[in-house]
């Protein structure tokens, strides 16, 4: 009964879509006031219906349902219950749904927390995104039902979630990242909204912007979670693979990086309006395009869970619906939109086109480098794969030429700056940089130029913004006095750039410094790494709730002092069979020591064994968290608040006038 | 010239610049780090190159997996049932690598016509089959148990 409650609900969310996405936009043509203020109701509602449906098919989960084809097909009555309710969203089916839901959260709040916004913008916004939930809403019913039965012949019981599965990082990687993913869509319905309009002000980009700044955040924290469950889950010690998946959601992440930055640009100086807006257009193609990518099938990866040929042609329909109608749109109405007002070469504005044009170009390589094989393939050129070094070689020079600028931006002044003034405040900067590159990287017993430029580079931004913020906090009497003089925005940015600049030093150093050996031991062995001494104790069998695994304890000193004792394990889970490595950790801010077990060797009790030290490993994950937080805390700025006041009697007014 | 104008020009040559230097950069990198799959009949009729990186899958034979017993290498062998191919590797292989299991492994061929693995993938689930395995397989005529279709 349950899962028909929640496959009707999907459907009365599906027609609360079609409304919404036909009632305001036709509201908003005829001016008809009745019409419009009908979109916040229809979001809500649609929110409220999709969150039913969504909560019926947890429920087929928790209950172990296996009437439920994904059910059967994705849980077992032994997968503890956190594993069963992040299997909702471990299969297609169930994923496409909280794609779904997630549409709805975003339609929904941005109905609700925007009374600033004059009714017809709203209602437009609301009805582009309505738009975009027929498509995913129709695209779940019709071809991938997640409450589809399995009656008669229901299974006894589920043939379980994939193993790789089951880790607490994959219980929020996938929301997080929907909500990046996703969010990027309430940028795209303003930038249409706004070209429907005919009229791009800087008021557009002050509503635009907390969104897109927070589904930023949102995509940051929830590529870093899928890095960091690699890093651990995969047994290989890897934490970024160029793998077309990962590129899938790194994309939207270049390119709304792009977008924030040049939405900031439009809002404050009002300059760079029709690009800004072909930026969020961009942005949200890509997030479709890795869907499409991610849910065709036809990528090798561990998220394509299907290989229906229907289900990719429906998202390709969709796709080239959504980029062919918002650039048809954007050609017939951006010269309209488009509006001209100067800069100087040196000024911030500049530096924003630099920031523009690296993550542009940035984004066309990673998705020159992720279609190629597609490209050829169709093509019957044959199958070809573009690895690591190709990305490598591409995206790493050109992050390296837009640090300098970077340093650059938080003093840079907007319109028109003078180059003296720069050559005077970076002079102490560029040589505290030099100072940093020249002696840090001597903790190390061997000189490491890559090291070197890293820290170059990254001391470079650190003394720059820190030296920025002492200027705006200095003369102040008290700390919270000088906090207040400071805006969230400003905050948010300095928090994002630390972020890079720790991004920067972790990469480098993990690159450079990590040691990585497979071998062969026995117990009683010892083997030394980095100066650490890791002695494998013992084997031992363990039993879990749904595994059996061998455990090899191994201990680890240093100078005789003990550091951590590591258990990684070799688990066979019991109703799929699959065998699956458990590396284990012993994490730190400067170190990660990393052991995970291969197979069984000979006849000995030996194991093939990984061990791997990985200085800094850390600081990337750090950094891309600070560069989430910084985001959120961009959107708390009073600005958009106190506009909120102010425009709420505007529009009062206005509509009292008409 | 209209200072707008002017504006205009160095903005597109500098974009123009940039993105030279870019696709430069790109086919640069391109040339040496894509690598292309070959079927094992290919590679046993010699159509793959000898010394570059290439990729071949199929299915790994049944009792050909043979382990040191000393050290981590490894030989085994992959085919579509029309030939195949002998491996070799020294690492961890993944979990779900087994007898009678699609695998692709990326390395160079020697001269003898041995492929010398520097990665070996397997599939990363009980119901999946990498695509290069699935269409090698589909172009032999045999599915995956070995079967004549």
């Amino acid at each position: 009964m349950i899962p028909e409650i929640g496959h009707f609900a999907l459907i009365i969310g599906l027609c609360l879509a079609l409304f919404l996405a036909v009632v305001p936009a036709w509201g908003a043509w005829r001016r008809d006031p009745v019409a419009m203020g009908v979109a916040p109701s229809l979001a809500v509602g649609m929110l409220v219906f999709v969150g039913i449906s969504f909560a019926c098919l947890c429920i087929a989960f928790l209950q172990d349902d296996f009437s439920v084809k994904v059910t059967a097909a994705n849980s077992n009555s032994l997968l503890p219950p956190i594993y069963k309710f992040s299997a909702v969203w471990g299969n297609h089916e169930g994923s496409l749904l909280l794609w779904a839901l997630i549409l709805c959260v975003w339609t929904a709040a941005v109905a609700l927390l925007s009374p600033q916004l004059p009714l017809l913008v709203l209602s437009r916004v609301l009805a582009v995104m309505g738009a975009i939930a027929v498509g995913f809403m129709s695209f779940s019913l019709f071809t991938s039902n997640p409450f589809e039965r399995l009656l008669p012949g229901m299974p006894a019981d589920g043939s379980d979630l994939n193993p790789l599965l089951q880790d607490p990082g994959l219980i929020i990687h996938p929301p997080l990242l929907y909500m990046g993913y996703v969010g990027f869509s309430v940028a795209f319905a303003f930038a249409i909204a706004a070209l429907l309009g005919g009229r791009l002000d800087a008021s557009w980009a002050r509503w635009s912007r907390p969104w897109t700044n927070v589904a930023w955040g949102f995509l940051s924290l929830g590529i870093m979670l899928g890095s960091w469950w690699a890093y651990y889950e995969l047994g290989w010690g890897g934490w970024w693979f160029w793998d077309p998946v990962e590129n899938a959601s790194f994309m939207p992440w270049l390119a709304g990086t792009a977008l924030i930055h040049s939405l900031a640009a439009t809002e404050k100086r009002g300059v760079f309006k029709s690009w800004t807006v072909l930026l969020a257009i961009f942005a949200f193609s890509l997030s479709l395009l890795g869907t499409f990518m991610v849910r065709s099938g036809v990528l090798t990866s561990v998220h394509a869970f299907a290989t229906d040929p229907a289900r990719g042609m429906f998202i390709l329909l969709f796709l080239a619906f959504v980029v062919g109608g918002s650039l048809t749109l954007y050609a017939l109405r951006a010269p309209a939109v488009s509006s001209r007002v100067g800069f100087a070469w040196v000024s911030r504005e500049s530096l924003v086109l630099v920031n523009n044009v690296v993550f542009l170009v940035a984004t066309l390589t990673v998705l020159f480098g992720t279609l190629f094989p597609l490209f050829m393939d169709a093509l019957g050129q044959g199958k070809y794969s573009v690895g690591p070094p190709y990305f490598n070689a591409v995206f790493v020079p050109l992050m390296a030429l837009l640090v300098p600028f970077m340093g650059l931006a938080p003093m840079s002044r907007w319109k028109r700056d003078d180059t003296a003034r720069w050559r005077a405040e970076l002079a102490v900067p560029a040589v505290l940089a030099v100072l940093c590159a020249v002696t840090l990287p001597l903790v190390q017993a061997e000189y490491n130029l890559w090291v070197a430029l890293a820290v170059l580079l990254a001391a470079w931004l650190v003394v720059g913004l820190v030296r920025d913020f002492w200027y705006r906090v200095r003369g102040s009497r008290s700390v919270s006095r000088a906090m207040r003089r400071l805006t969230p925005s400003y905050l948010g940015m300095v928090l994002a750039h630390l972020g890079f600049a720790a991004c920067i030093i972790g990469v480098v150093a993990t690159s450079q410094y990590s040691i990585e050996r497979d071998l062969k031991m026995s117990p009683g062995d010892s083997e030394q790494l980095a100066g650490y001494t890791f002695t494998f104790r013992e084997l031992a069998p363990v039993r879990g709730p749904n595994f059996v695994a061998d455990e090899a304890r191994i201990a680890v000193t240093r100078d005789g002092e003990p550091v951590a004792d590591l258990a990684p394990q070799k688990r066979r889970y019991l109703a799929s069979g699959s065998v699956m490595t458990e590396a284990a950790i012993d994490p730190g801010l400067f170190r990660d020591l990393y052991v995970a077990m291969g197979e069984p060797i000979g006849e000995g009790g030996a194991w093939a064994i990984r061990l791997h030290y990985k200085p800094m490993v850390r600081w990337m994950w750090l950094g891309a968290i600070l560069m989430g937080m910084g985001a959120f805390t961009t959107a708390l700025d009073k600005r958009y608040r106190r506009q909120r006041k102010a425009a709420r009697s505007h529009a009062t007014e206005a509509l009292h006038g008409a | 010239m209209h200072p707008v104008r002017k504006q205009r020009l160095i903005l597109v040559l500098f974009i123009v610049l940039f993105s030279s230097a870019a696709i430069g950069l790109v086919a640069y990198a391109l040339r040496g780090n894509i690598n292309l799959f070959f079927p094992p009949t290919e590679v046993a009729a010699g159509k793959a190159p000898v010394g570059q990186p290439i990729r071949v899958g199929g299915m790994v034979v049944a009792g050909s997996v043979e382990r040191s017993q000393d050290s981590l290498a490894v030989r085994f062998e992959l085919t579509d049932y029309e030939a195949s191919v002998p491996v070799v590797y020294e690492g961890i292989l993944p979990d779900l690598f087994d007898e009678g299991q699609g695998a692709v492994a990326s390395g160079e061929l020697d001269e003898t016509g041995m492929l010398r693995a520097t990665e070996v993938l397997a599939k990363h689930d009980e119901n999946y089959m990498p695509p290069e395995v699935a269409d090698a397989l589909e172009k032999s005529g045999y599915d995956h148990k070995g079967n004549a279709k």
